[in-house]
């Protein structure tokens, strides 16, 4: 099977010189029956997906979009036909997913962060006028209502509207787009439903529904700017929208009130003289401003700041105990005259196996004051969990009992791989325990650990769960309840973005965005010290 | 000079093969066509079905598919507003009513008209309870507020103030009956729903209400005296005062602290029935008493209604359906058999309340409660305000709490 794979990798020809030390470049020459029929169906499968993806683009009207995805077809085919580049074959795939799961997202983040974008400023200043002026049609009480049944003039799909309205007293009108007139010579049910009119055609539901847009703008012109506008099918409402935007002046005026309030685009709504702003507003790009407000802005920054430092100290302590004790227990472990080892090991594993989640609600309710484990076991009286050190003591300790069985693993894996005699030659030249280990065994175990501590110093910068399940980042002071005792900036911005009060996807983006840049500094740092490391040894 | 032509082979059986698929597949996407046309409504899972059977009689009499899909009930709020921003929202979703504030901002639903005759036929407070801003925004059907639940076995009778339940309690305690006086949630990082109804009796209040009864955010009442009398009263009982509230009671332990039998009084909501019938326990349903001399309790009243999505391409017929539909008695009714919650048809509330006595007591119980406030500034209050209750609670200073909550809300309330 595995020599058929590479077949369809292609290769170049008989013609093309022989590169060496191309994986499947000898292999492919000619290409197998079987790799081409494998190649062919992948490609094909590629199309489809290709097409899948397409059609909901055609339906929106998103060229852009048809052509990225015409254009990734074809470089695929392009790639994978061709007898050459065959690095590229190897790299399309990886390339492809990375620009689409890695880098896509990161840009979106991005062009989201110099945005407002946030609850009451999602959609654009269109949406939001039309919202204003919907929301501000109010019939006054007592205001007619009629029994509705909608007509057209002409052909149910284009014909134009026509509301025939029966009032209470049981008088009939037609309302289009022109005004009210008497209807007479249609039948009315006792209901007050028109079921025959002479010279207009009633609609059944179904009509009715494929018009609804159309409808959700018609109104039958009453006097005074108020309009009979339909609800459902059967009712109809007299009512006046009270606002009204005026393109001239770039404003809204309440004609109830006479206040008028003019946009802002730069705040993205509509405000009065004395600030008072309406409620829906609309997407505008505000610049680095949610960058500078949690750098600059006094309250904001110490958060920022504050959470910073924990969340580096959480990272570095976390994995500096999981390195320590993974790694006591694995030495203790490896002593090579142990009896049981296999059950001890299965036994150390286990915290690993159980699922994380059921575990950080687990400790969670260990840390309860007055029903958890600690206390009761301890008889002791301490609020785990509404102290801010004991908190984040808490939430080090849990995550620490989770995390270690990992470094034992690795850290066992490596001293197997260390010889055996490296440490007994150390001691015949005179070393203690300690000092064959230091100089010995810990350097030859680091070129192994290292990359592994920086992936779990990345992971645990970003440890939502643990923080969320067990503290949810609290304690909180009541001076200030955005950021808690033991919040990480994953979990800040967590409740930022999702908080249910306001959601400010626009200031949580750009904190995303430091999110980002500090742990991959951190990253490109850590791993260009490791390579110093390894040259060394 | 074979090979060289293989590579247009291969890309040519790659696409018939493609093109062989799609035949195949042409049927699927005939149905999705059809999907299209359908009227989309999201629902809790627990209702599903019944609005899915319910909806089946509409669709027949307008010539359209009713689609309903399930959503997690806390998750409806945050995916339409996205999927309304990205333009695939559906036509018709089930909310709660202080919602309405935030999707009013967003721009998200449809102002909905009733008929007199529909409205009358509604309890009156679940009418204003969504509105908003003089228009209404849904439909409601149901309500739910939270109550006392009490352990009839050890407490046959219905405390009538705070203090007596306190006492009673208290008294089961020191004879070693139970190991608690009470079993009401107050949690790490407070919980105001369930504490506004204690706040409520004391006099504390978060926003001030028009004549009218629409909710005024510029009067916020967090750090007012009255407030932080109420904040002082429920101090005394908790866990620097007698120590009924505390906040190691939290919503994983309430519940089963008094199913357990180690609380006599436990304050429940009506999703506590289920378990509690089958943990075995006698239990009554009573309001949560007041405080001695001060007024009723003042549970919040959430109710749960229908909006229609703006820009909904079947809107015409998701107004017919939440306007004449969901205000229809035997709706409403199919309704509460799958999913059993205080209907707030008046019509549909008699004959539940004549076969549940439960549903009976838990209206009763919120008959002096207060629909939470819909305004999208409310939103901005829990956090801060849970977190100032917690640690009144713990015994921090009360004025300086509160006054501190206050702060912090109006900050962001001002933005």
């Amino acid at each position: 099977m595995a020599s058929r794979k590479t077949d369809t990798a292609g290769a170049p020809g008989k013609g093309a010189p022989a590169r060496p030390g191309l994986p499947g470049g000898r292999f492919a020459g000619n290409g197998s029956l079987g790799g081409q029929l494998v190649k062919i169906s992948l490609l094909g499968l590629f199309t489809a997906l290709g097409v899948w993806a397409a059609l909901p683009l055609y339906v929106a009207g998103n060229w852009l979009g048809i052509a990225l995805v015409a254009g990734v077809v074809a470089l695929v085919y392009a790639v994978y036909l061709s007898k050459r580049a065959v690095p590229v074959k190897y790299l399309v795939p990886g390339v492809l997913f990375l620009l689409a799961f890695q880098i896509l997202p990161v840009l979106y983040t991005m062009s989201t962060s110099v945005t407002n974008l946030s609850d009451g400023h999602r959609g654009d200043k269109q949406q939001a006028i039309a919202a204003i002026e919907a929301y501000s049609v109010s019939s006054p009480d007592g205001a007619q209502e009629y029994t509705l049944t909608v007509a057209v003039t002409g052909s149910p799909e284009t014909g134009d509207l026509v509301f025939l309205l029966v009032d209470d007293e049981g008088s009939a009108y037609a309302g289009d787009a022109e005004g009210l007139t008497e209807l007479t010579g249609a039948t009315v049910e006792p209901s007050g439903k028109v079921t025959e009119a002479f010279g207009y055609s009633i609609l059944t539901p179904a009509e009715v529904n494929a018009r609804s847009e159309e409808l959700s703008e018609f109104a039958v012109p009453s006097g005074n700017g108020s309009g009979i506008r339909s609800s459902g099918l059967s009712s109809a409402f007299e009512g006046t929208a009270t606002r009204v935007y005026d393109e001239g002046c770039d404003c809204v005026t309440d004609s109830e009130t006479g206040a008028v309030y003019h946009a802002d685009d730069e705040r993205g709504a509509f405000y009065d003289e004395e600030g008072q702003r309406l409620a829906q507003g609309w997407q505008v790009g505000v610049g680095f401003d949610n960058f500078a407000r949690f750098l600059f802005n006094p309250t904001f920054a110490s958060s920022f700041f504050g959470i910073l430092v924990w969340n580096i100290a959480f990272a570095v302590s976390v994995t500096f105990l999981v390195f320590v004790v993974g790694l006591a227990v694995a030495l203790t472990l490896h002593v090579p005259q142990l009896r049981g080892k296999v059950v001890y090991r299965i036994l150390v594993v286990l915290p690993y196996a159980m699922s994380s989640l059921a575990m950080f609600l687990l400790w969670r309710d260990m840390f309860n004051t007055d029903f958890g484990l600690f206390n009761r076991m301890l008889g002791l009286q301490v609020d785990w969990l509404g102290d801010r050190w004991s908190a984040r003591a808490a939430v080090i300790l849990a995550n620490v009992w989770l995390g270690y069985p990992y470094m034992f693993l690795v850290a066992t894996g490596a001293l197997q791989a260390i010889p055996r005699e490296l440490g007994q030659a150390a001691q015949i030249d005179g070393a203690g325990p300690w000092q064959a280990f230091r100089n010995v065994t810990l350097p030859l175990l680091m070129v192994a650990m290292t990359p592994i501590l920086i992936a779990t110093f990345a992971f645990n910068f970003n440890n939502f769960n643990a923080v969320w399940l067990i503290s949810r980042g609290g304690p909180f002071s009541p001076d200030n309840p955005t950021a808690g005792a033991t919040d990480l900036l994953i979990t800040y911005t967590y409740r930022l973005a999702f908080n249910e009060a306001t959601a400010e996807y626009g200031y949580a983006a750009a904190l995303s965005v430091m999110i980002f840049l500090i742990v991959a500094g951190m990253s490109v740092i850590s791993l260009s010290r490791s390579k110093a490391l390894e040259e060394v040894d | 000079m074979r090979f060289r032509s293989a590579p247009v082979v291969t890309g040519i059986a790659a696409i018939a093969l493609m093109a062989t698929a799609c035949g195949g597949g042409g049927e699927g996407g005939g149905d999705d066509a059809s999907a299209e046309g359908a009227l989309v409504i999201w629902s809790d899972p627990e209702r599903a079905d019944a609005i899915q059977g319910a909806a089946a009689e509409f669709a027949e009499a307008n010539g359209i598919e009713v689609d309903v899909q399930s959503l997690t009930f806390g998750d409806i709020q945050g995916d339409l507003l996205n999927a309304h921003q990205a333009g695939n929202a559906p036509d018709v979703f089930i909310g709660a009513h202080d919602w309405t504030g935030n999707l009013v901002r967003n721009g998200a639903v449809q102002p909905i008209e009733l008929t007199g005759d529909s409205a009358a036929g509604l309890d009156e407070t679940s009418v204003r309870a969504l509105n908003y801003d003089g228009q209404l925004f849904g439909v409601p059907y149901s309500q739910e507020n939270i109550f006392l639940m009490r352990n009839t076995e050890l407490v046959p009778d219905a405390p009538e103030t705070f203090e007596e339940m306190v006492e009673v309690g208290t008294g089961l305690k020191d004879a070693g009956d139970t190991s608690e006086v009470l079993s009401m949630a107050v949690t790490q990082e407070g919980d105001p729903f369930r504490m506004n109804a204690l706040f409520g009796s004391a006099g504390g209040y978060l926003f001030g209400q028009d004549d009218e009864g629409n909710w005024d955010p510029t009067d916020l009442g967090v750090g007012s005296d009255e407030s932080i009398a109420a904040m002082e009263r429920i101090a005394e009982y908790g866990e620097g005062g007698e120590g009924v509230l505390r906040r190691s009671i939290d919503l994983e332990n309430d519940a089963v602290l008094f199913y357990e039998g180690d609380a006599p009084f436990f304050v429940a909501g009506p999703w506590n029935i289920a378990d509690a019938d089958e943990a075995g326990v006698d239990y009554a349903i009573s309001p949560i008493p007041g405080f001695e001399g001060e007024g009723p309790a003042t549970p919040y009243i959430g109710y749960q209604a229908f909006f229609v999505t703006e820009g909904s391409s079947n809107s015409a017929l998701a107004q017919e359906f939440v306007t004449n539909y969901v205000t229809d008695t035997d709706f409403i009714l199919s309704l509460y058999e799958a999913d059993p919650r205080t209907p707030v048809q008046l019509d549909a509330l008699e004959t539940v309340s004549a076969d549940d006595p439960n549903i009976a007591a838990i209206a009763e119980a919120g008959a002096e409660g207060m629909p939470m406030p819909s305004i999208p500034e409310m939103g901005e209050t829990w956090e801060p305000l849970g977190i100032a209750q917690a640690a009144i609670i713990g015994g921090a200073d009360v004025r300086e709490a509160m006054e501190a909550a206050h702060e912090t809300i109006a900050g962001q309330i001002g933005e």
